[in-house]
């Protein structure tokens, strides 16, 4: 298995706290990892810390994508290189039409991606090309379109976070087909999620809880312990003893 | 050197037509059009019901338009204004009136590529009859210096049942300095609505000053003005709307977004003096948004690319 991503003896504060503690991690190529865990786990502040985000900057340890040192450059070098984020809510676009946002993702790609990528991700083109990114699109329309501009730019590695969050199970269900997809093409994805459907579509996953890897494992082994220890759990965020035990 | 010596009547109508992207309109006989480069009539074609009188002079130009009652005139009317030279005063006093019944849409497009000093200057006078529809698109063409100051004003009258439909828009090229002013008044059941866009960069300078007047009972108007400052643009936007009679309904919009040490203002006035009438507004004014910016850029845009995008989509 070679390592896309490796994350070493990463911690970072915010405001003071601890969010992130002595992270260690491999995300392996051509794998699906989850990073799954209660809400305020420090999950989605280390895939804005990965990916370089405006305030997740001051961290000590240590990322390398590809084998480099990406903890000083900036979030379009990262995504450049290969790297891209998908957001739990995504941005909303006054004006700036699906067509063109999708060709900006593209790059210097060439053929009617726009179409194809709408298509995969179950809208139809002829209703969205010249549509606006913006509040007439629900919320599960844009997470689609956002899927799909992620798509356009075909990277190596994506984090999604909370990839199901405000959506109907028609467009989970498509979601999930996009994800495997992408596993055929030997794509990397990285699922942030506290849900159990979404830790299912993983091969891999970190267990977080109160900022700190708990338990990591193929994806078979955690679901478990998530299911009957973490989502039933009285005291969110206060690992258990027992649940700490590194695989 | 002097550009204009060099150019002819065709050259220079081939230029101004090139630069605004107007060329394939010359072979159409539907399409009426009329170029005005300086203070003199380049070329124009009229179609029936549509009347144009000119009035050279040296240091101004006065173009009067007619659209004739129960007129309808389906395509836009192509009006090109416009200076090839870097230098010069352009001043046009424009009176334009739709009779009755009458309907048109006139597309202007104002080129001044080469500006190193140039002023525009407009001075409209604008009616629209009862029942008429007037549109009116003023698309600026200006070249990478900034040295242009453009001053479109214009007093606008709708009669009633009238609909009146402008927008000014600057997206590409420096703005230079823009000083636009609009006043109007709005007769029972008009419809007016004026849209300003205009991106700003460097040093330039903008100043929107639109004032609408509801007098009539069920008139309705709507100002919406959006701009974009980056580098050390300064934007200044004044937007008034009055409703005196009774259910005249209208709503004034703006939205201005900063960047690096752009400086941009906001002033909406909204006056109601009748029990019946109902005005609304909304201003808002800010940075780019960084999780818009953060979006494009996880996705390989620059911050000045992502930037761009986003300014290019409010402007639309």
């Amino acid at each position: 298995m070679v390592n896309l991503l490796e994350i070493r003896d990463l911690s970072l504060s915010l405001n003071g706290k601890k969010i992130l503690k002595n992270i260690n991690m491999d995300i392996w190529e051509g794998y699906i990892h989850a990073i799954v865990g209660p809400n305020g786990a420090g999950k989605s502040t280390l895939a804005s810390t990965i990916m370089g985000l405006e305030g997740y900057r001051n961290f000590t340890g240590s990322i390398h994508f590809k084998g480099q040192d990406i903890s000083q450059i900036s979030i379009d070098e990262r995504a450049r290189m290969g790297i891209t984020f998908g957001w739990q809510e995504p941005a909303r676009y006054e004006g700036l039409l699906i067509k063109d946002f999708l060709k900006a993702a593209a790059g210097d790609k060439n053929g009617d991606f726009i179409s194809e990528q709408l298509n995969r991700v179950g809208l139809d083109p002829e209703d969205y090309t010249n549509r606006a990114v913006d509040k007439t699109l629900s919320g599960g329309e844009r997470k689609k379109v956002e899927l799909a501009s992620i798509l356009a730019m075909d990277p190596d590695l994506v984090l999604l976070d909370e990839p199901d969050s405000g959506i109907d199970v028609e467009t989970l269900d498509k979601m999930f087909e996009v994800i495997k997809e992408q596993k055929k093409k030997k794509r990397t994805i990285v699922l942030i999620t506290h849900s159990l459907a979404v830790l299912k579509q993983a091969d891999h996953a970190f267990m977080f809880c109160n900022g700190e890897i708990i338990q990591k494992a193929v994806a078979k082994k955690v679901i478990p312990y998530f299911e009957n220890k973490c989502i039933p759990c009285k005291h969110k965020n206060i690992p258990d003893e027992q649940g700490v035990k590194l695989e | 050197m002097n550009k204009e010596s060099n150019l002819n009547k065709t050259n220079l109508t081939k230029e101004l037509s090139h630069i605004t992207d107007t060329e394939d309109i010359f072979n159409r006989p539907d399409v009426a059009h009329i170029f005005i480069h300086h203070h003199k009539v380049v070329q124009s074609h009229l179609l029936p019901g549509l009347k144009v009188d000119v009035k050279e002079f040296e240091d101004h130009i006065e173009v009067s338009t007619l659209v004739e009652k129960d007129t309808i005139i389906e395509k836009p009317v192509h009006m090109c204004f416009g200076m090839i030279p870097e230098n010069g005063i352009q001043k046009m006093v424009i009176s334009t009136e739709l009779q009755e019944n009458s309907s048109a849409s006139f597309l202007a497009h104002c080129a001044f590529p080469n500006a190193i000093d140039i002023q525009h200057i407009m001075d409209g006078n604008i009616k629209v009859g009862e029942n008429a529809r007037f549109k009116y698109l003023e698309k600026h063409v200006h070249g990478s210096h900034g040295g242009v100051k453009v001053y479109p004003h214009a007093v606008i009258h709708l009669s009633d049942n009238a609909h009146y439909y402008s927008e000014f828009e600057l997206i590409k090229g420096r703005a230079g300095v823009i000083d636009i002013k609009y006043e109007a008044n709005c007769e029972a059941g008009s419809v007016l609505e004026m849209v300003a866009r205009i991106s700003s960069k460097e040093n330039d300078i903008i100043n929107i000053k639109e004032i609408a007047h509801l007098i009539g009972n069920k008139a309705r108007g709507f100002l919406s003005s959006r701009v974009a400052a980056t580098g050390n643009a300064r934007a200044e936007v004044y937007n008034k709307l009055t409703a005196s009679a009774a259910y005249a309904r209208g709503h004034v919009d703006c939205t201005e977004i900063i960047k690096d040490n752009g400086v941009v203002s906001a002033i909406p006035v909204v006056e109601v003096s009748h029990p019946k009438a109902h005005i609304t507004h909304e201003a808002a004014l800010g940075s780019v948004d960084s999780k818009q910016l953060q979006t494009l850029m996880a996705r390989g845009l620059n911050e000045n690319e992502a930037t761009d995008l986003i300014i290019q989509g409010l402007l639309r």
